[in-house]
């Protein structure tokens, strides 16, 4: 029973992480029908600017307290993200508009490298610690259950973020602009609608996300590395297609679920191999997921349409 | 021809447009003058639609310009053509059916800022068309078609128009519901909007025209008031089914 409230508790708190990047994901999805595919490296380009920044805080102003540094170093990464979303899409993505569906997703691809390759040089190849400015400690346990505060962090920070995007996009004069150019561009312009600012703005918002979900990703693990939007980047994809690509509470339920699936996974998968796997082969519960929503249900938990593009 | 009675407020001038590589539009000239409903018809493929866009901004022209108000449109993109006054219902009504109706109608104001203004406005479609207020709250794709298209055109007089363009707002409706539409068309004319109207059913549209162009494979092959086209025996026997 601990170990389950346990699983529960990490699960909840990886898979908000997952369902932050997953939104991302969504949200292009939704109103190109692109995978961009150099999503989950804006999450890496998140952690290591806001470690830039905290390392150069700690240089000029070592007193400074762990909330001030942390806000700081957010309203750097999220910037220098959303600035890097913006350009992708305008100088990359933009111009295949029209290009068959296989060109952008190459491209995204090469985006990708093109991310982890430029960070490795500014940053090279070696994992760093990541400074914990909240703790990692676990409170006194309740119920023999551990918490720590930067899961808490994480938990309500999340739940604020999505229920913003959720109002963003239900109840502005934007977010509607959002779904109507996802639905029909060409209707949408006749609208009014500057359908090029609202696709921008849809990757500026994503990259804003991710950039914070790197910041939680690299505080609860206390490390960042150039390569490690990879795998986060994988199963937060696996998180949007599970929940429905192109649909937010999707994303949201995705991100959610498979956090559990892999803590409940790592908790008990020497049990159910008989010993055989430990808990460092975890990853392998977001792909069997992936596998079998691709086989028995391609639409995804909350998704209407069956896509019918790459 | 017909008088000159003032400064027209949309004029095609030599109006070409290709569609990879054929070209699908040949040099249409056209005038409308303020407050004046006119139509386009023609068979299926006859560049209809295609003039249509191009006046909206859809479509970028191979030759020619789009004049609107005495100014030229060419460069302006679709999006902004809207708040010069330029409101185009496209074919097959282009409603966000994932949208609510009331979302739907809200997009037609979108680059107001009158709020006040748009909700009197909101009122007076309501009023041309009690069976949407019924709907506000329902996901716009389960209406029916006839109740799509009197959306489409009540989303399209949200951003008071000048000058509207409906592409076939007869498609695929029976005739009782085309004649509603008809009806909201006439009355939305009565109100001083200037129209295109682009149908295939060439005896409705001429009827309720003042002026008719016909088309035929990318070119403005006739022109006269709707009443005259409807006695041409060219035009009778080419769109109004009659054996000549």
């Amino acid at each position: 029973m601990e170990t389950l409230l346990q699983q529960l508790i990490n699960g909840l708190t990886i898979g908000s992480v997952y369902a932050l990047v997953a939104l991302g994901y969504t949200m292009v999805y939704g109103i190109l029908g692109l995978i961009n595919f150099a999503h989950g490296d804006l999450v890496m380009v998140g952690a290591l600017s806001a470690l830039q920044t905290m390392m150069f805080l700690m240089g000029v102003a070592p007193g400074m307290s762990p909330i001030a540094m942390l806000t700081l170093a957010l309203l750097v990464a999220m910037p220098v993200c959303m600035m890097l979303g913006f350009t992708m899409e305008r100088l990359a993505y933009r111009r295949l508009r029209n290009a068959p569906r296989l060109a952008p997703l190459i491209t995204a691809i090469g985006m990708s490298f093109l991310l982890q390759t430029i960070a490795m040089i500014l940053w090279g190849r070696s994992y760093h610690t990541f400074p914990q400015l909240i703790s990692t400690t676990p409170l006194q346990p309740i119920a023999g259950v551990f918490i720590t505060p930067v899961q808490i962090a994480i938990l309500i920070t999340s739940a604020l973020i999505m229920v913003a995007l959720i109002l963003l996009v239900t109840r502005t004069r934007v977010g509607r602009a959002m779904r109507a150019t996802a639905e029909n561009h060409k209707v949408a312009s006749l609208m009014g609608v500057d359908t090029n600012a609202v696709i921008a703005m849809t990757f500026v918002v994503g990259a804003a996300l991710a950039a914070v979900a790197g910041v939680m990703f690299a505080s609860n693990y206390g490390i960042a590395h150039y390569g490690m939007g990879f795998m986060p980047g994988l199963k937060a994809f696996t998180a949007a297609v599970l929940g429905g690509i192109g649909n937010l509470g999707g994303a949201m339920l995705g991100g959610i679920t498979l956090g559990l699936v892999e803590s409940f996974g790592a908790g008990y998968i020497e049990d159910l191999s008989f010993g055989f796997l430990n808990s460092s082969y975890q990853d392998i519960f977001a792909f069997i997921i992936l596998g079998l929503v691709l086989i028995f249900r391609p639409t995804g938990l909350l998704g209407e349409r069956v896509s019918d593009r790459a | 021809m017909l008088p000159d009675q003032s400064q027209a407020i949309l004029e095609l001038r030599g109006l070409s447009v290709s569609y990879g590589g054929i070209q699908a539009v040949k040099g249409i000239d056209l005038a409308l003058f303020p407050g004046e409903l006119a139509c386009l018809i023609g068979a299926n493929g006859a560049g209809k639609t295609t003039t249509l866009n191009a006046i909206a901004g859809l479509l970028p022209l191979a030759g020619g310009d789009v004049i609107y108000a005495g100014e030229r449109l060419n460069p302006v993109p679709a999006h902004k053509r809207l708040a010069a006054g330029i409101a185009l219902v496209p074919e097959g009504r282009g409603i966000f059916t994932r949208l609510t109706v009331e979302e739907n109608l809200r997009m037609g104001a979108y680059i107001r800022r009158d709020k006040v203004g748009v909700e009197a406005d909101m009122e007076k479609v309501f009023e041309m068309l009690p069976r949407v207020k019924e709907r506000l709250p329902q996901v716009a794709g389960t209406l029916s078609g006839g109740e799509q298209q009197m959306l489409a055109i009540g989303r399209a007089l949200l951003s008071r128009p000048r000058l509207l363009l409906l592409d076939e707002p007869s498609m695929g409706l029976a005739p009782i519901i085309v004649e509603k539409i008809f009806e909201v068309i006439q009355s939305v004319a009565r109100e001083g909007v200037t129209i295109l109207l682009v149908e295939q059913n060439a005896n409705l549209a001429l009827e309720f025209s003042s002026r008719g162009y016909v088309m035929e494979s990318g070119a403005i092959t006739l022109t006269g008031s709707g009443e005259a086209l409807l006695a041409d025996p060219k035009v009778r026997s080419a769109y109004l089914g009659e054996i000549g």
